[in-house]
């Protein structure tokens, strides 16, 4: 009888999961958090993918035209090789775009534009002038600390960086 | 009725461990790659893959790369990406997640034999590979 019980209830767990799981779509916003905090963003591609070297970097912080750049030469990016079968490429692409810094869903995105001419598509979010902006206080020998590396680092100072919080009280410059 | 959800709640169980059964292991990748190489499992060399892990090459910017220079002298301690990111232990005795998903595996093969190696890893090589950190304590 208990078994039976049990057994029951493994049925309905796993129905609630994948009930659960399913009425998540991917890509989907769960609201602005404001200036310095990006929305929580969920797609599974861009989680998996894009998180094994570096955080997977919001894209309310690049335009369209940079995310297209990007994603046409993940085999040659910067100097590492990243590249994914076609259908998962496409995936991702899509998603950033969806929600790319010129596609109005983000405060951040809204911000980062208005540093940026029309018909730029840098690649790296930190030679976009809002980020040098924002950094104007932290001098080049902070970003060369061993214990940053590279201003691409955003996790070494933003302690929360990976769940796109970016706020006043989450930096702490390693020493 | 009841005994009916039971059976069936059973069958679901079964079909779960058989779907944890069936992902790869480090064994299983082994074999998949002597068999691809035409080679018996036997004739993988540990100390063959260690030298694979350690040699270091001449590097696009004239650095020089190895594997060991993102995963670390000791594949059972955690390295570093270039961006300064945390990559758990590759050896299987110290993350048991490393070599269970052929998919995974052969992605990061192709990316990271091109980045080191300008080429792609040989079955023989990957095999070697395999069966060194399999052994790594
Ligand atoms: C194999 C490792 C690897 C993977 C996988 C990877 N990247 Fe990168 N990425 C890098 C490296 C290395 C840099 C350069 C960082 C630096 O200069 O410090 C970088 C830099 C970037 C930058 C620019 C950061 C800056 O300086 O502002 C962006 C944007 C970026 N990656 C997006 C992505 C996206 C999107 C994906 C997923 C499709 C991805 N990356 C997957 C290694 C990777
Ligand atoms: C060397 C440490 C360091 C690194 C690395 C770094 N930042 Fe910052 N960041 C700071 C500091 C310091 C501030 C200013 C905090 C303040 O006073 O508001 C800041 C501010 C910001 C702000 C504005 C917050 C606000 O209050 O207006 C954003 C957004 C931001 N950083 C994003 C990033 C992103 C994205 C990356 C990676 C691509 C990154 N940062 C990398 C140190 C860093
Ligand atoms: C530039 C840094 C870097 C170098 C150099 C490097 N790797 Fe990696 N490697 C990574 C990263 C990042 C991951 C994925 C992150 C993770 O899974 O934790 C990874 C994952 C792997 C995996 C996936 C294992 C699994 O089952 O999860 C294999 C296999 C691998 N690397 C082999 C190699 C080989 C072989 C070399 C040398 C020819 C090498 N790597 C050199 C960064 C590197």
């Amino acid at each position: 009888m208990n078994y039976l019980l049990r057994g029951i209830g493994v049925i309905a767990t796993v129905g609630a999961v994948s009930l659960l799981a399913f009425s998540l779509p991917s890509g989907e916003a769960h609201g602005d958090g404001g200036g310095n905090v990006l929305p929580r963003l969920t797609n599974k591609a861009w989680q998996q993918e894009c998180a094994s070297c570096h955080i997977a970097y919001a894209p309310a912080l690049l335009p369209k035209a940079s995310w297209r750049r990007l994603m046409g030469g993940l085999d040659q990016h910067f100097g590492e090789n990243a590249s994914l079968d076609p259908a998962t490429q496409a995936d991702i692409l899509r998603f950033l775009e969806a929600n790319a810094a010129d596609s109005g869903t983000s405060r951040m995105g809204n911000r980062v534009m208005q540093g940026m001419n029309p018909n730029e598509a840098p690649l790296r979010i930190t030679e976009t002038r809002w980020f040098v902006r924002k950094h104007d206080e932290v001098s080049r020998a902070t970003w060369s600390r061993k214990s940053i590396g590279s201003a691409a680092n955003c996790a070494a100072c933003h302690r929360q960086a990976d769940q796109g919080v970016f706020d006043e009280d989450t930096v702490r410059i390693p020493k | 009725m009841i005994k009916r959800s039971f059976l069936s709640a059973l069958a679901i169980l079964g079909m779960a461990s058989a779907v944890a059964v069936a992902a790869d292991t480090p064994a299983s990748l082994m074999a998949q790659y002597a068999k691809q190489a035409g080679v018996p499992v036997s004739a993988l060399s540990a100390p063959r893959g260690a030298a694979l892990y350690r040699t270091e090459h001449p590097g696009r910017d004239g650095q020089a790369v190895s594997c060991a220079g993102c995963h670390t002298a000791n594949p059972t301690q955690a390295g570093r990406s270039r961006v300064g990111k945390r990559i758990e232990p590759l050896a299987p005795a110290a993350n048991p997640q490393r070599f269970t998903d052929a998919a995974k595996v052969e992605k990061w093969f192709r990316r990271n034999c091109q980045d080191v190696l300008q080429r792609e890893c040989s079955a023989q090589e990957k095999g070697d590979f395999i069966a060194w950190l399999s052994q790594a304590r």
